[in-house]
């Protein structure tokens, strides 16, 4: 404790390296926290899938339908609790930028498979009671500024209307929260039977199943039973744990991962030989001063933690910094202006980011730290 | 058998050898030296350059090992102790002060003093107030607060015997303390050292060429290629 | 003036000769701005492979006919009597068989990356003779083409290194058959190298498209020839088209990746530029205080300020000089011709590209790191001739 001041002020030696020292630790860090974001944009889909649900798919393609039909016989199959179905819509809203999901549902069956959203009791119902009415999730209610009795148009690229038009109408009726961090609250849900009397064409098709199973060890089981189900038929299945599903969607995006884990190494390679090389600096042109320390009697591994804790203080000052302007900067918000449905910094990753701190400023100190210790005093008095 | 001289004698130094090596060249330093110093003396040693003082002083002072022989301090062997135990030593048992002063430039003259004080239990206020005794007797306490860019090289140096004496050490070690100042600054660093002799009987050893900084010891000595004698070489 | 010169010549002469001493410094400056050029090249060659890709696509004598309001070939439907009517238009090529028109139609299926195991949507294009023809530089590579009226199909080199399964002689699964993959193309490292491609008549079928299309690819005869091919459909009562010059098309699809991209790559280079400029900063503020007392002589001796700032900037640039080409020639190694694939938010399918490190991107990197260097170099170059010289000659 008392050998804090003796370091800090050991600091202010040379203030302008030590800042610009700082300065380009802050900034790694700052890089890691905002890139960690990033990351966990590309994976939170992934952690907040149920575990106990799956997703049924048309086994060509996602874009092929499959009948409403089978949803009771999902429903028959053993292990399975619950199955409802969603389709993809695919409209615009005013211009294909402001992309978000829109996804016709039957909403009894979205309140059932889909727990962690929450909506009042209140406009559930109100859902139930409008027919063309619609869910909106908070996010991209705020995104537009959207109020509760708004009525939104959306043009349809995929599904054209019996009378011939393009522009579906919406009333928002019912808004909905995410219960954890990670929920995608972007999504748009409006209701199956409006959406099926009010389609030209493609009656009684659907665009993908959600499964519930009752026991989550028995997933892959369930989920080869229902493919087994429909093999052979001219509609076949493919089914995988929605965790999958979703990962296999930001696979196809990119190996987001290893490219953000590379950019970081590379990264800190960097800063690490920045860091480095001002406590090489700093013990160098202090030898003297270390000697007398170690004449007055301070042992040599005092010495030794002495550096240490000075390549700690600068790496922790700008690391700190770092991190917490990276968390300033996510707070403002998603930098692709809503593809990605979630944008936060998660607590993991300023918990690696500090112990990231101490590494660094352990590999950045060692070598100077163990010269400092291995001085040999009548040697240093001499120059 | 301890005679009147041995329970005077604070520092025993016995047949000691040191040997530099320079690549693959050898030098010998100082070759079977032997010196007691009994408690309560100023000893000056003087000598042409590269005669060995200062290796001298640093062995005495715990901050270099001997190649050959022993050297006790106050009853003890401080060549045999480890390099960990030597720096506890030091701490307790040795002030020095410097020709070109080394005070840290990131501490103020309290803080500075205060430094050895670091390695010990004392608390917060109580380093407080020994550095404060110290710098009162070297007469800086309206130095207090300031850094050392902004002392004058006299004051710089009083400042390094305030650090040097704060601890209350066995032995004063002084390498050419008065080398770096004018006439009339050098004389007062040498006055106080002589009172701290005088008055506090702390025991010194200080290194010099300078006949007037001698001339205030109790006993001079003069060391050529390695050797004591209590004569000059002409 | 030729004083001044040789002043400058002489003080950075020192400067760069007393490089050696400070190599632990000058390195890390060195190898730091190398990582930040290597890093933000080998970013942005993402957007420009993916760029290239979308590019050696469109040729700017092609033009695409989809219906109108379609923002893409997923989205857009002709019937195959329209799709005659269209090739039929002024402003196409001819030749021996009759206008360059392509009629096809386009589904996408899944198939296991290679590198991940997970599905990855594919294009599967249902074509006629005459895509081979609107596609500059197609070429088979291995195997041979397929048969016309039957299942086969042929996969483009970009399909089969980033997707299993496509390698010939392996068959893919369409619905309950097995189509079998009987050889591989290549065309320029256009679009059309990610697709997998079939017989139109099979095709349809098989999705139970009756005689429809998705989209018309043509070759105009002349670049010009633009305006006329477009007015003629878009006035035709029997059509209901939108016509586009294909690079036009391609910048469309590209626009959303391409942009996401760079956007982040300059953001991380921008931001890692800032750490490296620190970096230098340090190296140079560092380099300088080691040289005062020299610096200072120099002046006392009588050389002016200007040459001393000179120097001082000159080994900065020097630094990062070689700093960004080594940073520059890393990435090149490293990353160029590298393959990956991503997704194509327009019609959901996969687009197989190669990291494109090209000349322009290099000079970027280059030039980023001069920059790096020059700002480095400047702060501690003005504070150097601004030392008063007594106070310098006086350090010790």
């Amino acid at each position: 404790m008392k050998y804090f001041y003796l370091i800090f002020s050991s600091l202010g030696r040379k203030k302008l390296r030590t800042g610009l020292t700082i300065l380009s630790i802050m900034v790694a860090f700052l890089l890691f926290g905002y890139l960690a974001a990033i990351r966990q944009a590309f994976d939170a889909g992934v952690e907040v899938a149920g575990a106990d649900r799956l997703i049924v798919r048309h086994k060509v393609s996602i874009i092929q339908l499959l009948p409403q039909s089978y949803e009771a016989k999902i429903e028959q199959i053993d292990g399975v609790d619950n199955a409802a179905h969603s389709t993809w819509f695919g409209g615009i809203y005013q211009e294909p930028k402001n992309f978000f999901a829109q996804i016709p549902v039957v909403p009894g069956e979205l309140f059932d498979m889909y727990p962690e959203f929450i909506i009042s009791d209140e406009q559930k119902a109100a859902w139930l009671a409008t027919r063309s009415g619609a869910l909106v999730g908070r996010g991209t209610m705020e995104r537009f500024d959207w109020k509760l009795g708004d009525r939104i148009p959306i043009n349809a690229t995929i599904w054209g209307k019996k009378d011939g038009g393009r522009t579906w109408e919406f009333d928002i009726v019912a808004v909905y929260d995410g219960a954890e961090k990670g929920t995608d609250t972007s999504q748009f849900f409006f209701r199956y039977d409006f959406f099926d009397e009010t389609r030209a064409n493609g009656q009684g098709l659907v665009g993908w199943y959600t499964v519930r199973v009752s026991d989550p060890d028995r997933a892959a089981e369930v989920a080869t039973a229902i493919d087994a189900e429909f093999a052979n038929s001219p509609q076949e299945t493919k089914t995988e744990p929605e965790g999958a599903f979703i990962q296999g969607f930001a696979n196809q995006i990119g190996n987001i991962g290893f490219i953000i884990t590379s950019i970081m190494s590379a990264v800190f390679f960097t800063i690490l030989l920045v860091a480095g090389n001002t406590m090489a600096y700093a013990v160098r042109e202090r030898t003297s001063e270390l000697a007398v320390l170690k004449a007055i009697g301070f042992t040599d591994g005092g010495v030794l933690g002495l550096v240490l804790g000075e390549s700690l203080a600068i790496t922790f000052v700008g690391g700190a910094l770092g991190l917490g302007l990276a968390w300033l900067l996510v707070s403002m918000g998603d930098p692709t202006d809503g593809s990605f449905p979630v944008f936060y910094l998660p607590t993991s990753y300023l918990f690696l980011g500090l112990m990231l701190i101490a590494g660094m400023a352990f590999v950045a100190g060692i070598l100077p730290a163990l010269q400092a210790q291995r001085l040999q005093i009548a040697d240093a008095l001499r120059r | 058998m301890t005679d009147k001289n041995s329970a005077d004698t604070l520092v025993r130094v016995s047949g000691v050898d040191k040997i530099f090596k320079r690549g693959s060249e050898e030098i010998h330093v100082l070759g079977g030296l032997d010196l007691d110093i009994p408690r309560g003396e100023f000893l000056a040693l003087m000598g042409p350059s590269g005669s060995g003082k200062s290796t001298l002083l640093n062995l005495v002072g715990g901050l270099d090992r001997p190649s050959e022989g022993s050297v006790e301090v106050g009853g003890q062997r401080i060549d045999k102790l480890s390099d960990r135990k030597l720096a506890g030593w030091r701490a307790r048992h040795v002030g020095l002060v410097f020709q070109f002063y080394n005070l840290m430039p990131v501490l103020n003259a309290q803080k500075n003093v205060e430094l050895p004080l670091l390695l010990t239990k004392l608390s917060k206020g109580e380093r407080k107030k020994r550095a404060s005794i110290a710098l009162d007797i070297v007469g800086l306490s309206h130095r207090a607060g300031h850094y050392p860019r902004q002392l004058s090289g006299g004051e710089q140096q009083r400042t390094g015997i305030a650090r040097a004496i704060v601890t209350d050490p066995t032995l004063l070690l002084c390498d050419e303390p008065t080398g770096d100042l004018d006439r009339k600054s050098g004389d007062e660093i040498l006055d106080l050292l002589q009172a701290l002799n005088t008055e506090q009987g702390k025991t010194i050893i200080m290194v010099t060429h300078d006949i007037h900084a001698a001339a205030r010891a109790t006993r001079t000595l003069y060391l050529n290629k390695g050797q004591l004698s209590t004569e000059p070489e002409d | 003036m030729f004083n001044w010169i040789s002043q400058v010549i002489s003080v950075t002469g020192f400067s760069i000769r007393s490089l050696p001493q400070r190599k632990g410094s000058s390195a890390a400056a060195l190898l730091g701005i190398a990582g930040v050029v290597a890093v933000m090249v080998g970013v942005l060659s993402i957007a420009q492979g993916v760029l290239k890709t979308m590019q050696s696509s469109a040729g700017d004598s092609n033009a695409i006919v989809l219906r109108s309001g379609a923002d893409s070939e997923m989205m857009s439907g002709l019937a195959g009597d329209d799709t005659r009517i269209i090739a039929e238009a002024p402003g196409i090529a001819r030749d021996t068989s009759g206008p360059v028109a392509s009629p096809e139609l386009f589904v996408v299926i899944n198939l296991p990356m290679r590198s991940t195991g997970t599905d990855a949507n594919v294009p599967l294009r249902g074509v006629q003779a005459s895509a081979m023809k609107v596609r500059a530089g197609f070429k088979m590579i291995e195997g041979r083409m397929f048969e016309w009226g039957l299942n086969e199909v042929i996969v483009g080199k970009g399909a089969r290194a980033q997707f299993a399964g496509l390698d010939v002689g392996s068959s893919i699964e369409v619905g309950q058959e097995m189509w079998p993959v009987v050889g591989v193309f290549e065309a320029n490292g256009g679009l059309s190298e990610s697709e997998i491609w079939v017989d139109a008549a099979v095709l349809q079928p098989a999705y139970r498209r009756g005689n429809s299309y998705q989209a018309v690819y043509t070759k105009l005869n002349a670049r010009d020839s633009f305006d006329e091919f477009k007015d003629s459909l878009t006035s035709d009562p029997r059509l209901n088209v939108k016509v586009m010059r294909e690079s036009e098309y391609y910048d469309s699809q590209s626009t959303t990746v391409y942009n996401l991209i760079t956007g982040l790559g300059t953001l991380i280079a921008v931001i890692m530029g800032l750490g490296a400029v620190f970096g230098a900063l340090n190296t140079m503020y560092t380099a300088v205080s080691s040289r005062n007392r020299e610096i200072a002589t120099l002046r006392a001796l009588g050389f002016r300020a200007g040459p001393v700032v000179i120097s001082v900037i000159s080994e900065s640039l020097l630094l990062a000089f070689i700093g960004g080409l080594f940073g520059a020639g890393l990435a090149w190694l490293a990353f160029d011709g590298y393959r990956a694939a991503t997704l194509n938010w327009a019609s959901f399918s996969a687009i197989t590209f190669a990291f494109d490190v090209n000349l322009k991107l290099l000079a970027q990197g280059i030039f980023f790191a001069m920059l790096i260097g020059l700002v480095g170099g400047l702060f501690p170059a003005v504070r150097a001739a601004r030392q008063p010289i007594a106070h310098a000659l006086r350090e010790l």
